[in-house]
Order: structure tokens, then sequence, then C-alpha cells
């Protein structure tokens, strides 16, 4: 922490928010509001006269709530940078000024009352995304009586009682009654691994924190009895099963199994539970002096503007979404983003410092470029056909279209920087309005010609993306594994490129079948453009029914670059209901799709 | 369309294309398609005398579009796009037919089919080429300098790194003190020391 507060390529906007991003790649501009600290930063040396006159005590965050600070004060003794502020929201003599007293203490006079929030831009190439998680509040459990019972905390909460620089200068002391608790109870996966409270996901860091505290109880109290009430206990990292085991050996109990709830007995304060052990199958009943609730960890709240601001997406527990899940793990699909830490999903200390080496290096490889080449395969509007309907902007996973407005003609704009070349824009205009470079419908529909050329009845019109399904029959190619010829593959870079109009052209040219493949929903490389193939086939497959066409001469299937086998075998399966497509079938088909108002 | 001049080379690739396909008939039947003015079979197009054949191929025909009917573009399109770009041709005028993992490798057991179909990927990449369109991959500077937004663990070591590597950086942090949750950590697994 101190060498950020020193590093002279380094500058810390402490208390700063990102308001405003926009730009691309290399290009980006930022603005942050410096908030006010009423404490000129630079002048302050943290000593602190001012908060002993000040009249004001709240809760100190920092330590849980579990003692005060002044409303100036520092958020903790080695914060970086080292400098006191004063909380608008609790100062008494702001505006107008009733009290001033630290302003009278300050030797230095680093007290500006009149300070307000300022603005800065910020012009920069790169952004890392660092913006973290938060832990579950587990008052939302209701049985567990947290808030209700004074003994019963939380684990960040544990945390703070146990360290020596915290409210109680390390004694381990009950809330209820300033007592030394000797039994101790431990609940994992409050506000994980569930779907009534909290995530479904589990939080990854828990349990080896709840090794770590009942180890360092043991170590300061060898007379604690600790009782860790689980549902698994994950311990996968390196070391991790060591610290497990060695939990065990001082005599920790692991249970397995929840408690339903929490009760307190008046008298003592102290609480009962009551768990079935999976390993005994008996019902058990404890009694505990201080429980501690393990808590998981949700995204940050903040992340929704980050979001916002640099157009990235969140999977459905709402950590954000990596451009691919295994081999650009740290980038973020809008180019020259990345992400360290949490902000992606719950991780250890380790792990964070990890990926925020990873991202640093992704990121430093750009600035030491010095340049960066733009996509060449981008979409391009043609902006007189435009309607401002905006569907285009709906479908690009990128954000990349910028909306226009039907009612006053303004046609939308791409910007091309920003665009990864999937296509699918250029399939969901009904006006043929963007044109997907180097695979324009020109040249996807002269391939169809091409192809169906001769016995078109003989054939199956293959659609395939690049990374995906036309990689897995690549692969099946390399391992030779046999498969009738009658399928022709058109290569587009994602299935998302596929028009629906395509599907009809193929068989009014006389296709006996056509495919459509892709990659599997978590793998597709233009984030989710391929949920919009489904869609496409879906409406394709109702319009064929409705015209008596049989639906299952147009199918779709999601091929991994790993999947040649189920290449060859989708072929293999294709060709068989190939076979027994007719001609009379193939011209009333043609019939049924020639007539005019399709 | 008329001034579209194509040149389609069919690679043998030993006898890993030749093998199953007919790579002379392939051949014959291209110089029958429109605007097609040249074509040649190579043993193995993406040799270096392959690359040269086709090279010396499109400096002597004029040619404006070139086909390669050889293995997967998504392992030799960068070695041919390269290699047309060389004597002048946009690297975005030259297009695929991949004859040798979408066919010969896998349809070893009907060459009469195999054949037909090679000759439609052909037809297919020829159609292409004849819509293909010059594309310009463009390049943009990189500001010199880093946004880091939040300050916990996984910001703090970001900013560093970056630092250190020469680069400037801003770090953003909303709190009054960077250190997020970490700060607040007493001792760490799985070495059991402080956070700070």
């Amino acid at each position: 922490m101190m060498d950020v507060g020193r590093h002279p390529r380094i500058k810390l906007l402490a208390y700063s928010e990102v308001e405003e991003i926009s730009g691309y790649v290399g290009n980006f501009r930022a603005r942050i509001r410096r908030k006010a600290r009423y404490i000129r930063e630079e002048d302050c040396t943290a000593c602190g006269d001012c908060a002993k006159v000040c009249p004001v005590v709240k809760p100190d965050e920092y330590q849980q709530g579990f003692s005060s600070r002044k409303a100036v004060h520092i958020p903790f003794p080695q914060a970086v940078p080292s400098a006191y502020l004063i909380r608008k929201e609790d100062c008494l003599g702001l505006n107008p000024i009733a009290c001033g007293k630290c302003a009278e203490a300050c030797e230095k006079k680093c007290m500006d009352y009149d300070m307000s929030d300022r603005f800065l831009e910020l012009e920069v190439g790169v952004i890392v995304v660092a913006t973290g998680m938060e832990p579950f509040d587990p008052a939302t459990v209701a049985e567990y009586g947290y808030r209700r019972y004074p003994n019963v905390i939380s684990s960040m909460e544990f945390e703070r009682l146990i360290c020596a620089g915290g409210p109680t200068e390390g004694h381990f002391l009950r809330p209820g009654d300033g007592s030394r608790p000797k039994r101790i109870g431990f609940i994992q996966c409050v506000g994980s691994r569930s779907r009534k409270d909290g995530q479904l996901f589990c939080s990854n860091i828990c349990c080896m924190n709840t090794v770590k505290d009942t180890l360092l109880l043991a170590d300061h109290y060898p007379d604690t009895e600790s009782t860790v009430f689980y549902t698994d206990i994950r311990a996968f990292g390196k070391g991790f099963e060591d610290l497990y085991q060695r939990s065990r050996e001082v005599g920790v109990q692991y249970v397995r199994g929840l408690p339903g709830e929490i009760r307190e007995d008046s008298k003592t304060g102290n609480l009962l539970v009551r768990a079935e052990n999976g390993s005994t199958g008996r019902l058990e009943d404890h009694e505990f002096d201080l429980m501690v609730l393990s808590v998981g960890f949700t995204p940050q709240n903040g992340n929704g503007k980050i979001h916002k601001l640099l157009t990235l997406s969140h999977t459905s527990d709402g950590f954000l979404l990596e451009s691919h899940p295994k081999l650009k793990p740290v980038d973020a699909p809008t180019k020259g983003v990345f992400f360290a830490g949490t902000c992606e999903a719950p991780k250890d200390i380790k792990d964070s410092v990890t990926q925020a080496g990873a991202a640093s290096a992704r990121a430093g490889i750009l600035l030491s470029a010095g340049k960066v080449k733009i996509e060449a395969i981008t979409s391009r509007l043609i902006a007189e056909k435009c309607t401002g309907c905006n569907v285009c902007v709906k479908a690009c996973p990128y954000s990349a279209i910028l909306p226009g407005d039907a009612k006053k003609k303004i046609p939308v704009s791409i910007v091309e920087a920003c665009c990864s070349g999937c296509g699918t824009c250029a399939a969901s205009c009904r006006f043929d309005a963007i044109e997907m470079r180097h695979f324009t419908d020109n040249q996807i529909y002269s391939q169809m010609d091409a192809i169906l050329e001769e016995n078109p009845r003989e054939k199956i019109v293959t659609f395939a993306c690049n990374w995906c399904s036309y990689a897995g029959g690549d692969f099946a190619g390399v391992s030779r594994l046999a498969y009738p010829a009658s399928s022709r593959l058109i290569r587009t870079m994602c299935s998302g490129r596929v028009t629906e109009d395509f599907i009809y052209h193929a068989f009014r040219k006389g296709a006996a079948m056509v495919l459509v493949s892709g990659c599997h929903f978590a793998d597709c490389h233009y984030i989710n453009a391929n949920r919009w193939t489904q869609r496409r086939v879906d409406h394709a497959w109702d319009r064929l029914e409705k015209l008596k066409i049989r639906p299952e001469r147009l199918q779709l299937e999601w091929i991994s670059a790993a999947e040649g086998q189920k290449f060859a075998k989708v072929m293999r399966e294709l060709d068989e209901i190939r076979k027994t497509v007719t001609i009379e079938e193939v011209q009333d088909t043609i019939a049924a799709l020639s007539k005019p108002g399709k | 369309m008329s001034t579209q001049r194509i040149g389609v080379f069919v690679c043998e690739c030993g006898l890993n294309i030749a093998g199953t396909l007919d790579c002379e008939w392939l051949r014959e039947q291209a110089t029958k398609l429109e605007n097609v003015v040249v074509s040649i079979r190579n043993k193995y197009t993406c040799s270096e005398p392959g690359q040269q054949e086709v090279q010396k191929a499109i400096k002597e025909n004029d040619l404006n579009r070139a086909v390669v009917a050889s293995c997967s573009p998504r392992l030799h399109e960068p070695t041919f796009r390269n290699c047309v770009a060389q004597v002048g041709m946009n690297p975005y005028l030259m297009e695929m037919a991949n004859i040798r993992e979408h066919c010969s490798w896998v349809h070893g057991q009907d060459k009469e089919a195999a054949n037909r179909k090679a000759l439609d990927l052909i037809r297919s990449a020829v159609a292409k080429a004849r819509h293909l369109e010059p594309q310009r991959e463009l390049e943009v500077p990189v500001t010199q300098a880093a946004l880091v937004i939040g300050g916990g663990v996984a910001g703090i070591q970001a900013a560093l790194d970056l630092a250190d590597g020469g680069h400037y950086v801003t770090l953003v942090e909303k709190e009054p003190s960077i250190g997020g949750i970490m700060a607040q950590l007493d001792k760490t697994f799985p070495t059991m020391d402080c956070s700070i």
C-alpha cells in the first residue's frame, strides 16, 4: 500500500469516482470526480489533533462498528494517502460554520471548508477494472439472529475482534458482555450455495477463512473449543489441505450439516443450535458462547456503473464476464479493458494478485506496442438505407452501435474501433443497411449459388462459425473421421452472421438441407452473439412449418473446436435425413418460398 | 465484374489431397469458371516454391484475385495473405477452399463424391473471390497511460506492476484510503501472516 503512495509513476486519486468513460482501445477519456475531503491531502501530516477536538462521535466502519470515530478521521492508521478527511454528512459545521474546532486545532491550517468536488479529465490507453466484491449481509438470514443476538457475529467482524489493531486490541471478547468466549461455533455458506439466501455460487474463500480463524483461536487461546458446521470443506488450493488438517489436529470439530436456526439463552447470552450431523445421521444439540457466520460475497454494487460506462456484461451471478473463460480470462470483451481481482469472481488474495499481474501484463502489451491494429473485418453502415429502428443496437454484443432515432430519421452510427466483426448486426438489419466487411450478403449468396448450381438436392448447405464449428470440422479432418460428402461449408466469423434469408435462399435454390452451426453458448467468441442465431433459427423453423416445409430440413447444432467426433456424427445423421428429401418436396419448397409477399 | 482476374491454385499437399482427389481434373475444371484466367497445380502451395509459383502467376497474369484450394484457412490463411501481399495484392483479395480437412481427409471412401465436393468448394471460393473487396487494417496509437479502477489488493498490484514496467498509472479509489477488503483482514491464509 505504501509503495503505491510513493511511486513516481502512480497518481493516486483516493476518495474519487469514475463518472464517465468514452473512446475506444488505446484512446479512452475518463472523467473523475474527486470528492471533497475538506482537508488538503497534500498538507495533512495525520497528526490527529483535529480528531481529538471533534465533538461528533460515529461508529467506525473500519472496525465494523465495534468502536467509534469522529466526523473528522483517518480510515485506519496505515491509510494511504495518510491524510484525514471530514465526513460532510457527519460534521456539524461545514455550512454554515457552527463548530470549527478542528480548524482551530490544526497547526498547519489544512482545513478548507470551502472545498468542493473537483473534476479531472484523463486520457488513457488501457483500463484495468478492479472494483472488487462485497461481503454478504447476514442480517437477511433471519433464522441466524444476526443483529438480534449480540453474540452472533459475521466473519468480517471476527477479523476485527481478533486483530491486534482492532477495537479490543486483539483480546477476543464477545460483544454481548465483554467476556472471553470459550465455545465458538462457525456456520459456513451463509449467503453462498443457497437458493434461498444470497447466492447460488460458492464464494471460494470462506472455508479457508474459517480454517484460518480456528487456527488463530487455537494459537491465541489453546482452551478454545471450535466447532465448524459446513456443507463441504473446499480446501483445493496449494497448502490449503495442510492447513485444514492442522485445524483438525488442534481439535477443531467439523460437523457436516448446517443448523436450521440459532436460538439465544436470554440469561447467559449463549447460543443454542441443533444440527443433523451428516456423518452420524444423528441430531446434535450444541451450546456456544459465540457464533461466527462465515459470510459469502456478492458482486460490488458499484460494478453496475462501471458496466455501463465500459459496456461490460456480467454473468448470471453478477460478476463481470470475461472475453473467453479459458483463453482470455483477464480480458474484458471491450478491447483495451482488463479485469483484476474479485470483480470477475470471488477469489482469495493469491488469486487476486495473480490475476492483477496477468491484467497488468496484458495491458502492458498494448502500452509497450504503442499502437494497436483495429480489426479489418468490421461492419459498415449504409446510412441512406438506415431507418434508425435500432434493432442492430440491441443485437450488438459490444455496444459498438450508437442508437439512431426513427422519428427524427437519424441513422445509427457504428464505432468501428469497438466492433469485433461477428456480423450479427448485419444479420439483424431488415433494410440491408449494414454491410459486414469480407462476409457481405453478396459474397455469401454467390457462394450458395455456386454450391447449388448442380444437383442441389444432394447437398447440405452448412454455415459454420470460424472459431468453433468450422474448427470442429477441421478437427474431424485431422482425425480422419469419415463422413458422407454431402455437406458444403460456408464459413462466417460467427453463427450470428447467418441471416434468416440465407436459409430461405438455400432452400429456394433447391438445397436438400441447411445446417447452421456455431459455438456452444458459453463459448461464443463474440460474447453471446449466438443467442441471436438461436432466435433466428427458431423463427425460421416456425416459418418453414407454416409453409408446410419439413422443419427437420433445417438443423441447428453447437459444435466446439474440440468436437471433431460430434461434427462427423452430425454429418452422418444429417445425411440420413437428406436421403429422405424427395424431388417433389424440393419443388414444393421452391414454390412455397418463391411466392410473393413472403 | 468483367475486370476480375482470378487465379486458382490447387494444392496436392503431397498425397494428403492428391491421394483422394484428382487435382489435375480440379485444375482443369477451375479454368472453366467465370473470371478465372489461370489455374495451376502445386505440389505444396504453402512451401517456398509453391508460394513463388503463386506470386509468379499473379505478376505474369496481372491477377487481382487469388483462390488457394488447399487446407483450412485456420491454418494457412495468414501464410497466403502474406504471400499475395508481397507482390502487391491486398491480402483480403485471397480466398481459400478447404479441400483437405473438409474433403480429402474425410471422404476417402467415396472418391467420386469427394471430387464433386472439392469442385463445389472451389466454385464457392471463386464466387466469393469475385465479390471480394480490399480491406485495410487500421492502426491507432495507444495513449501512454493506464487507468486502474479500484484500490483493493488487485488494483494495487496491477497499478504497481504497470508502473514498475515504466507506464504511467492513475489509480482511482472511491474510499478515502486504498486497501479494500484486504485492509480489514487480520491474518491471511495460507501463510497466516498480516494482510497490510
